[in-house]
Parts: structure tokens; sequence; C-alpha cells
């Protein structure tokens, strides 16, 4: 029974890294750039949805959606302004450009809001189901943070199957030269990429915060990197893989800390990933890139 | 319709196409023939807005696409069936054909040119919904050339079209040009194969290290000495 709920909340945890890295996962497989500040766009939404909740006293829903509206925005201005202009770069100024972007978001927090933490609300009752007789309880949080991954993810495949923009983007990671002559502008894609996977970040961010109500400037970097870890895991560029990798992530951490060794779980993720790359280097459900000429 | 007046297209410090001036009228085939690295891609790219030109202009019916948005070119009437062909390996090949009219909005006349497409290129219809990867060469380049008519496009433009392809299939997709020209659309070619290009051609360049060195129509540059030495193996 103990090991049903360690799984349980490592697929709570996972759900978490899971919405993260599909953020990850859509801007790299559409820019095709590593956004090192992904994590630190998340930490701004925790905080404005903070300040939605406690300071503005706004209700939960209004304030996740405030808290996505503005990490949509600072996506999308930050790839106007930081991004956009490299596109013609090699990919490490890029790389180091996001890492600067990353720093500069952790500063700017600390500047703005200083680096004392503060203690994010509960938002969602402590209240918990009980199954067999008591012997395992789901909380609340555990079930709307699965229950809300689920959904996100599948909204965002329908987006990516079903919509004309979807099928857009689709072909931008694919060939952004040949989607340009389709007529797909193709800067405006990579817009909408960003603020799709920042504005859910912000949902990342309230979900992880109502877990770990510590709220700090550097509260995103951790995350960031384990979600990068979860993307990399479940093959980068690919949907479904960012999921998967994420769940997995998040399971084998807290199974780690429940019977190996509490300090040595992050170790143990990253043997992980080491492993499954070197097996199968796309990662889980990476594809393999067949060119035919 | 196309003109273009004095290009010069550069990579870095190299020019690569050093002012070039041609033209293609209404419902002509012309062709552009020469060698590897003579710059012919790069015409076809600037042209349709893929690398920005360092000098010159690019007409088309009087606006210059130089000025153009690289993806707004294709609904000026202007579409590319790109070297290598570039179909979307990982999408099928009625989602191909459907990104091929992504910039329009008039459904009935898609669903009226996809029949048109599928009439062409039966074996594309056969393989609708087969991923485009899993395609062979020939069928790839027929669901290229597909795609760009899916743009209902009044000039199309083709890069090495014949390029790894079975002579039987070349003179297959040679004899689709001349019949997508005659119902109407002029036809700007690319092409190594310079035998079969200008056999078809209108009017025919040779382009050399990024300068036209010889002009005249399909039958006289066949017949020209320097023409037969260099590319036609006389």
């Amino acid at each position: 029974m103990a090991f049903l709920s360690y799984l349980i909340n490592g697929l709570s945890l996972g759900s978490v890294y899971a919405i993260i890295a599909l953020g990850y996962t859509m801007v790299y497989g559409i820019a095709k750039m590593l956004n090192f500040a992904h994590g630190d766009i998340m930490m701004v939404g925790a905080y404005v949805a903070f300040f939605a909740l406690n300071s503005f006293g706004l209700p939960v829903i209004p304030s996740v959606l405030l808290s996505m509206l503005v990490t949509t925005c600072l996506g999308v201005v930050i790839e106007r302004l930081a991004y956009k202009p490299l596109r013609q770069a090699t990919s490490l100024s890029v790389l180091i450009t996001a890492i600067g972007v990353s720093y500069f978001l952790q500063n700017g927090a600390q500047l703005l809001w200083s680096s004392s933490t503060k203690v994010f609300p509960s938002i969602i009752s402590s209240g918990a189901i009980k199954l067999f007789g008591g012997q395992l309880q789901i909380s609340y949080l555990t079930l709307v943070t699965i229950a809300v991954c689920i959904a996100v993810m599948v909204c965002l495949t329908l987006f990516i199957n079903k919509t004309k923009t979807g099928m857009a983007m689709r072909a931008c990671s694919e060939d952004k030269g040949a989607a340009t002559l389709m007529g797909i502008n193709v800067n405006r894609i990579i817009s909408i990429t960003f603020a799709i996977g920042s504005g859910i970040a912000a949902v990342a961010a309230v979900l992880l915060c109502a877990t770990y109500p510590t709220l700090s400037p550097t509260l995103g970097s951790m995350p960031g990197i384990k979600a990068f870890t979860a993307a990399v895991f479940g093959g980068i560029g690919s949907i479904p893989g960012a999921f998967l990798g994420g769940l997995m992530l998040g399971v084998i951490e807290i199974l780690s800390k429940a019977y190996i060794s509490t300090q040595l779980s992050d170790a143990i993720v990253f043997t992980v990933l080491i492993v499954v790359l070197l097996i199968k280097p796309t990662g889980l459900l990476g594809r393999k890139l067949n060119e035919k000429v | 319709m196309l003109k273009v007046e004095n290009l010069v297209v550069k990579y870095g410090m190299i020019e690569a196409i050093k002012g070039i001036s041609f033209e293609v009228n209404d419902g002509e085939i012309v062709t552009l023939i020469g060698a590897n690295g003579a710059g012919k891609t790069t015409t076809m790219h600037a042209i349709s807005g893929l690398i920005k030109p360092v000098s010159g202009s690019i007409y088309l019916d009087g606006t210059d696409l130089t000025k153009v948005q690289p993806h707004k070119i294709v609904s000026m009437g202007l579409a590319q069936v790109p070297e290598g062909r570039r179909v979307f390996a990982q999408e099928t090949v009625e989602e191909n054909l459907t990104l091929g009219a992504f910039f329009r909005k008039d459904k009935d006349k898609i669903k009226a040119d996809m029949d048109y497409v599928y009439d062409l290129f039966p074996r594309l219809k056969e393989r609708s919904s087969q991923l485009a990867g899993t395609l062979s060469g020939g069928e790839q380049q027929m669901l290229a050339m597909g795609r760009a008519l899916m743009a209902d496009p009044k000039i199309m433009l083709l890069d090495e079209p014949s390029m790894g392809l079975s002579p039987l299939l070349v003179s297959e997709i040679f004899s689709i040009i001349e019949e997508i020209n005659k119902k109407g659309t002029t036809v700007l070619l690319v092409e190594q194969n310079a035998k079969r290009a200008l056999a078809i051609a209108n009017h025919a360049y040779v382009l050399e290290t990024g300068t036209i060195t010889l002009q005249g129509t399909g039958q006289e540059l066949s017949r020209d000495a320097r023409v037969q030495k260099a590319y036609l193996g006389g």
C-alpha cells in the first residue's frame, strides 16, 4: 500500500514536470532551441499567482488565468527581443543567450520581490479520498494535479493535430524553408509556440507551489532542469515523449527518495537518464531523423 | 510575368550571384541551366524569398518581391518545387497537399485542385494516407509538384525535378511539366539535365559561377557548340 501511495505521489510530481517539459519540448521542436529561461518564466508565473491570490485577493481560477496571461506575454516578448535577432546565429549563441535570460529573470525577480522566501497560500482544500479502508489516501491536490496535466496534454495534442495552426507548427518543425514556401509565417508560428509553452508554464507553477509552497526567485531552476531532463528522456521535440518523460522522472524521483536515499534521488534520476540515452540516444519516444535524398 | 534585374546574392563574403538579369514571359517555359555550384538554387531561393539578395530586383507582375515578406510570395501566385523535394516526411500525402493550399480560403476550389492533382498523379491518390517519408524518390517528386500546384500558381519554379530519378521517371516528370504549362501555368525550370530542359524550353539561360553567359531559345542553345561541349556531352 505504501508503494501505491509513493507511486501516486510520483505521478503527481511527474505531472508538474510533464507540463513544464511540454513547454521545453514544443519550443525545441519548432524553434530548434533550448529555452533555458523556461523554468524562470514559470517562476514569474508563480509570483504573479501569489500576488493575485494574496495581495489582490482574487479567486484561484482568475489568478491562474492572470498568471498565464503574464507568462504568455513574457514568453513572446523574450522571444521577440532576445531570440528572434539570433535566428541565423549558431545554436551556441542562442543557448548562451537563453542562459543569460534565465539569470536576468532570476535577478529581476530578486530586485522586484526580494530574495526572501514567501509562502504560497493553500488553494486546494486539504482533504483526501480514502481507499482500501483508509489504508491509501490520495489528496485532492494530487488528483487535481494529475487531472490538470492530462487535460493540458489532451488539449495540446488536439490543437497540434486538428487545427490549421497546429498543422503549420508541424510543418515548421520539419522544414522551415519549405513551410515558408507554403505561405506559412514562420516567425508567427514561433511566437505562438512560445506563447503556448510559457502560458502552460504558469499552470505548472501554480501546481508546483500548491505542493511545495515556498516561493523564491530561484524556484524555477531545479524544476526547469528536471523538466528539461524529462523532455530529453522522452525524446526532445516529442509531445507524448515529454508527457511520458515527466511522469517517469517524477515516479523515479519519489521512489528513490522512499526506498534508496533522499540525498541520492537526483543522482539516481540523472543516472537513469544517462542509461536511457546510452541505449536509445533519441530518448524514449524520439524519432530518428531519416532523411531521404 | 517574372523579371529579375541585376540580382546580387552573397553568402557572407562570397558572391554567389553576380548581378544577373533574366525574364520569364507569360505562358512560357524558361530554363536556367548550369553546372553544380553555378548559383541556380540560390537564384530560386532569392525569388521565393528564402534568401535576401544584397541588391537587385525581382518583379512579379510589376511587384518587387524583394520587398515582400517571404511567406506572402506564394499567395501572389508564385510557387516553388524546391531542390531535393523537401516534402514533409512526417505528414501524409494528403496533409502535404493541404499544406500546399495553406494560405487559400476558397475551400471548393481547393477541393477541385486536389482532384486535379490526383488526376495528374494517380499514384499519389493511391497513397494519400501514407506518410510522405515512406514514398519513393519519384513519388516524392510528384508530391512536391502536386503540393506546389495546390497553391494554384500563375508561375511555378522547379528546382532540379529530375535529380536522382530513373530515366523513365524523368520522362514522366518532364511530360507532366509540359502538361502543367499547357494548362496555363508559366514555368521556370532549373536543371542539370540540360538536354531535357532545352528540349521543352521556349527560352533558356546558361548560368556559370553566378553570371549568365549565354541565352537564347531552347533550340538555339541546344545547337550552340559551347553548350554542346559543356552541358550536352557533345
